[in-house]
């Protein structure tokens, strides 16, 4: 039977070994999303052809294999990995090149009109990105990295099959010890539904928040009243940083 | 690193098995979605509360659990209650009803997609509530949703190694079982590059099928 004991060993720090791998696999793919989704919008040629091939070969590469082929092929190269890190890496590189399509596609969808103030106003790169197309495109990211972190979630139990200790490990652990299959999964797939739950909540305030932020927003097909004040704003915004700068 | 040619070699009619069951596992399962997602988005649009509320429960759990417990789940805990299946059938099932809540929610947003004037259309020809969908509604509502249906194929291929943790012997259960015999690391190379050869030309050929029928 399920003790209380065995709970408290194994069950619960099961639990805490998901979040973490979650919350480092979420971080890292975070960056890689971005590093990846800015290369791939570059106006150098091999840094967008380079990670557009990233995006390709990861967003067609199974997440499981590509977890198996970091923990037992690695090696291989002379690079040993532990579980912990070979799971997290593993999902960071695939979850990161879903991510590079979101950061591409909401960079994309910013209004010409936007860029080429920017250009207008003699920005460099940079600044155009940090100023005006980043801050647009935020609002369009979040709802689908919202959705990601769900998949990375769900992601994080393919962990347990190179023998790191998550919900799921300690899930089939104690099938083993206890063959009380029934109450045993039914539990863990609760548990995974109560953190998708949690994140969900907790995601949708920050989504909320993200759309606060950009009350003035033109719209896509808006007056053009609208789309002049909003590019008055950002024209204020620039030429105070623009001042800083000079 | 020493890589040998003569394991890749000892490993290719192993292979060619494990490809056998990953396509299996992968068109089987596309099946099963396809089907049981319409009939969750049709129920999900009931007008009975008591057909609606179970199914939007049941796929919302399903969508927001893993795949790999769902998969544990089939094969150690229905066989107490129903019937036992191989591991290669759980694992089609598996596949075939996670995907299936993915895909309900696809045919949802292309049946919402469809106008408001084609159901007022098709309701002041007094078509019966069959022929609406079967003549109308789904017509329309099916080029919406070709595309992303396709996306779920390659989704579902790239999470069929899944099975093999229940001992269906796929392109990653046979590439395990052939490593851990022969200490070797060839085969698992060899069936992570057989994922990108097939769903990179999979994922073009949706992009063109795309282009097409979203016009």
């Amino acid at each position: 039977m399920m003790t209380s004991e065995f709970f408290t060993t194994w069950f619960l720090p099961g639990v805490w070994v998901t979040v973490q791998v979650t919350v480092y696999a979420a971080v890292l793919g975070a960056a890689v999303s971005f590093g990846i989704g800015l290369a791939r919008g570059s106006q150098i040629w091999i840094v967008r052809f380079l990670a557009g091939a990233y995006f390709e070969v990861f967003r067609g590469m199974s997440a499981l294999v590509l977890m198996f082929w970091m923990f037992f092929a690695l090696p291989l190269f002379g690079w040993q990995l532990v579980p912990m890190w070979a799971g997290v890496s593993a999902l960071a590189l695939t979850y990161g090149a879903y991510g590079s399509e979101i950061v591409r596609g909401s960079l994309a969808a910013v209004t010409p009109a936007q860029k080429e103030a920017g250009i207008a106003l003699n920005f460099t790169r940079a600044q155009r990105l940090r100023l005006i197309e980043l801050p647009q495109a935020w609002p369009d990211m979040v709802p689908p990295f919202n959705n990601l972190l769900i998949e990375l979630l769900k992601g994080t139990a393919l962990v347990s099959v190179i023998t790191v200790a998550d919900m799921t490990f300690a899930g089939n652990l104690l099938r083993l010890g206890t063959n009380e299959t029934t109450p045993v999964y039914t539990l863990l797939l609760v548990l995974y539904f109560v953190l998708a739950f949690l994140i969900t909540r907790g995601m949708r305030l920050l989504e909320r928040r993200a759309k606060a932020g950009v009350g003035q927003r033109p719209e896509q097909d808006g007056g053009t009243t609208r789309k002049l004040g909003a590019r008055g704003e950002s024209l204020q915004a620039g030429s105070q940083s623009a001042g800083g700068i000079g | 690193m020493n890589w040998d040619w003569n394991v890749v070699d000892d490993f290719m009619p192993r292979f060619w098995d494990g490809v056998l069951v990953t396509l299996q596992a992968m068109a089987v399962g596309t099946l099963i979605a396809f089907a049981l997602g319409l009939v969750w988005a049709l129920a999900q649009r009931s007008g009975h509360a008591w057909v609606r509320w179970p199914v939007v429960a049941v796929t919302e759990f399903i969508r927001n659990t893993p795949l790999l417990v769902q998969l544990f789940f089939l094969f150690y805990v229905v066989p107490n209650f129903g019937p036992s299946m191989s591991p290669l059938t759980t694992g089609i099932v598996g596949l075939g009803l996670h995907y299936s809540t993915y895909t309900a929610e696809v045919y949802r947003a292309g049946i919402d997609g469809v106008p408001a004037g084609q159901w007022e259309a098709a309701t002041a020809l007094s078509l019966s509530r069959g022929r609406t969908w079967r003549a109308v509604i789904l017509p329309q509502a099916i080029r919406r949703v070709v595309p992303p249906l396709g996306n779920y194929v390659v989704a579902m291929l790239k999470d069929s190694p899944m099975i093999a943790t229940i001992g269906a012997f796929d392109m990653l259960g046979e590439a395990q079982a052939f490593s851990n015999e022969t200490f070797t690391t060839e085969a698992l190379t060899v069936v992570g590059v057989a994922f990108i050869a097939i769903a990179y030309p999979a994922s073009l050929l949706i992009r063109a099928l795309e282009r097409r029928l979203v016009r």
